[in-house]
């Protein structure tokens, strides 16, 4: 058992570093949630792409580095201790490109994953329906064969990064009439922009424009753009599910960094009386590490070939409520002032707020960790 | 990097698992609590035949460490199986004896407290000692350094019968007066983290057997959601607090170790909440079993470090954590 890293993994983390210093943004970019932030974030995805910083797990083929999941580890370290910005990336970086990996053709490989690495093209998800949310499965929205592919009818919603983004991934029943909902869904790629596809943004809780509605009708899509089987769509949906509760969704240097800018916070201006505000802060600091501990050993059983497992449900929890106490904690340490709505904490509040509820709400998760890590019977919801 | 116990670590918990599930811990636990101490006597010197407290004496007097990744691997299966005596108090006494700058009290202690024929207690500042009526070595801390106590007053009542709360009698052999306070410190928190995972960890179990049996309104009650939620966060507070324990084994760095401390004494902790209120009436008797690792849940919680000295300790190195 030991925490060290290879002399190898050392130069990387210094070559990345130094890379960092000489890059990232002097000033904070615009929020990615507007139009104006959306274009400067892909902006910084062309240039960490261009010294091939932006997928640095891909194969180099791809524009990644074929760094092993401890380098990507390192890499998101000090990507956030850096001060770097956020990923625009990231839904297709971190879910559509797994699948891709998993399920996908050589083909589909070649065609998608360099733009998305150098931000050229940014993807949105396309899961949730009015009537589908946690029982995703119940989903209607219709793929029917046609000509040389697919047309897509129906009502996506939720659609983290749709207002601005150029495709979108998701799932649709191909085979209506299965005897179970899981079956008959095939997972599709579609252009926001094509004939048919309606984008109606919805403001957040603070009203920016985070997530959309996407109306489809008669969509076309060549059969290209079908992952995996037709039919099944949900095997594959799963399995880019488990990368998202896992590992790539929120690598522990963002909390890392997080607890270290509120740790200097508390130091530079709390009031060192207040205990109670200090056990907050202590726990703030204890979370990020127990998190970055928790992934090193997970990270430990990959590389002893273990797959991503219903584990991964525990990762989800812990962060998801990790991240709003840290910025609940960083509002509360700055007074009046954590009312503003225009500093990095209340962004980072407001976007911690949704983490609970995306990528399968931690009532589900809960669900999962008790039915399928403790055993416990299966009852109704 | 390779942040996961070896097959050898992974043997070594197993072995002292099947040892003390063997060895029927609760009617141990229940006679100690009376005072009787026969049992536990034997069950110690069996903890210390598979080497648990040799892990935590340095080679040069006759242990086999220091070997905290170990030690702590030991102490979770102490904690799982509710071993009483005074366990932690004898990993902070080797560690205080150990580093002592003269090296006569630790040839004169050590060996026998890595055998098992002594164990050992320690009082903090006039504080109870634990199980001063039954360790052999017991140990005073004070402003004047450190002392060899000659005997030790009445038994008092602890919230966990079996920790024996036992007040020291003054005086006795001065061993030091520059004792590495902070040190012993570290080796105490550690082993006091690692017994509360295991205890935190056996309540989980336990309850998660209940819940699969107990039946109401025709259905395990195991399969109502209030239950599985309740349940899913203790396995959640558990498995980060792991981490957190075997990492600071690694470093055994002040701030590390009492982050752990504090992290594993809250989650079990919560566990045993969880576990009463699931277990229901039968959990809130003393008869059931389940008792004795509820109360040591709680004992553990305040034993060598508050959550709020703990958390206090995180923050005050100010060094980058890595």
């Amino acid at each position: 058992m030991d925490l060290t890293l290879s002399p190898a993994d050392e130069a990387f983390r210094a070559e990345a570093r130094t890379w960092l210093a000489a890059h990232v943004p002097r000033t904070p970019l615009p929020s990615l949630e507007t139009e104006e932030g959306f274009a400067a974030h892909r902006v910084w995805e062309a240039e960490l792409a261009a010294d091939r910083w932006s997928v640095v797990s891909w194969p180099r083929v791809y524009g990644g580095r074929d760094a092993g999941i401890v380098r990507w580890l390192v890499f998101e370290e000090e990507y956030y201790a850096a001060g770097a910005p956020g990923r625009v990336g990231q839904n297709g970086i971190n879910l559509l490109a797994p699948t891709l990996f998993d399920h996908g053709t050589e083909r589909q490989r070649a065609r998608i994953l360099p733009s998305m690495a150098s931000g050229e093209v940014v993807w949105a998800q396309a899961w949730s329906e009015p009537e589908a949310g946690s029982d995703l499965a119940s989903l209607t929205s219709r793929a029917v064969r046609t000509d040389g592919g697919w047309l897509l009818s129906g009502q996506k919603t939720w659609s983290s990064r749709a207002a601005f983004a150029d495709r979108a991934f998701g799932l649709f029943r191909s085979e209506p009439g299965t005897s179970r909902p899981h079956q008959g869904l095939t997972y599709l790629m579609f252009d926001l922009r094509a004939p048919g596809v309606t984008v109606r943004p919805i403001g957040r809780l603070d009203g920016r424009p985070a997530f959309a509605e996407v109306f489809l009708d008669e969509v076309f899509v060549p059969d290209e753009d079908v992952i995996g089987e037709p039919g099944g769509g949900w095997r594959v949906a799963m399995s880019t599910a488990g990368n998202e509760r896992g590992l790539t969704l929120r690598s522990p240097g963002r909390f890392l960094a997080a607890a270290d800018r509120l740790e200097a916070l508390w130091r530079s201006r709390a009031d060192p009386s207040d205990t109670a505000l200090r056990d907050r802060v202590a726990d703030a600091v204890i979370g990020a590490r127990a998190y970055q501990l928790f992934t090193y050993a997970n990270a430990s059983r990959f590389l002893d070939g273990a797959a991503v497992g219903p584990e991964a449900s525990l990762n989800k929890v812990f962060w998801s409520e990790y991240d709003i106490a840290l910025h609940e904690t960083a509002l509360d340490l700055l007074g009046p002032d954590g009312e503003s709505a225009d500093t990095d904490w209340s962004e980072g509040y407001v976007f911690s707020l949704a983490g609970p509820i995306y990528a399968g709400t931690n009532e589900i998760q809960r669900d999962i960790i008790a039915e399928r890590l403790l055993g416990l019977p299966k009852g109704r919801r | 990097m390779r942040f996961l116990l070896d097959p050898q670590q992974r043997a070594f918990a197993d072995s002292l698992d099947a040892m003390l599930t063997a060895a029927d811990t609760p009617s141990v636990v229940r006679d100690w609590s009376r005072g009787d101490h026969g049992g536990g006597r034997a069950l110690w010197s069996r903890i210390a035949k598979v080497g648990v407290f040799a892990l935590a004496v340095p080679e040069a007097y006759e242990g086999m460490g220091p070997h905290p990744v170990e030690l702590a691997v030991g102490f979770v299966e102490l904690g799982r199986h509710a071993v009483p005596g005074p366990l932690v108090e004898t990993v902070a006494a080797a560690a205080l004896l150990a580093g002592l700058a003269d090296p006569l009290p630790a040839g004169r202690l050590l060996p026998s407290l890595a055998s098992g024929e002594a164990s050992a207690t320690l009082a903090l500042d006039g504080a109870y000692a634990l199980d001063g009526d039954a360790a052999t070595t017991r140990l005073a801390l004070a402003a004047g350094g450190l002392r060899l106590a000659p005997g030790h007053g009445p038994v008092r009542a602890s919230l966990d019968p079996a920790r024996r709360l036992t007040p020291l009698a003054p005086g006795g052999e001065l061993l030091s007066t520059a004792p590495p306070v902070a040190h012993a410190l570290v080796w105490a928190r550690l082993a006091t983290a690692a017994q509360a995972l295991g205890v935190g960890l056996a309540l989980l179990d336990r309850t998660v057997a209940y819940v699969r049996q107990r039946t109401q309104f025709g259905v395990p009650v195991g399969s109502f959601q209030a239950v599985k939620h309740r349940l899913a966060d203790a396995k959640i507070a558990l498995e980060f607090a792991r981490p957190l324990l075997f990492g600071a084994a690694l470093t055994m760095a002040p701030a590390d170790v009492a982050a752990a401390k504090v992290t594993a004494c809250e989650a079990a902790y919560a566990t045993a909440r969880t576990a009463l209120q699931l277990h229901g009436a039968i959990g809130y008797t003393a008869e059931y079993d389940l008792s004795l690792w509820l109360a040591k849940a709680r004992a553990l919680r305040t034993a060598w470090g508050t959550p709020a000295e703990c958390r206090a300790e995180v923050l005050s190195g100010g060094a980058r954590r890595r």
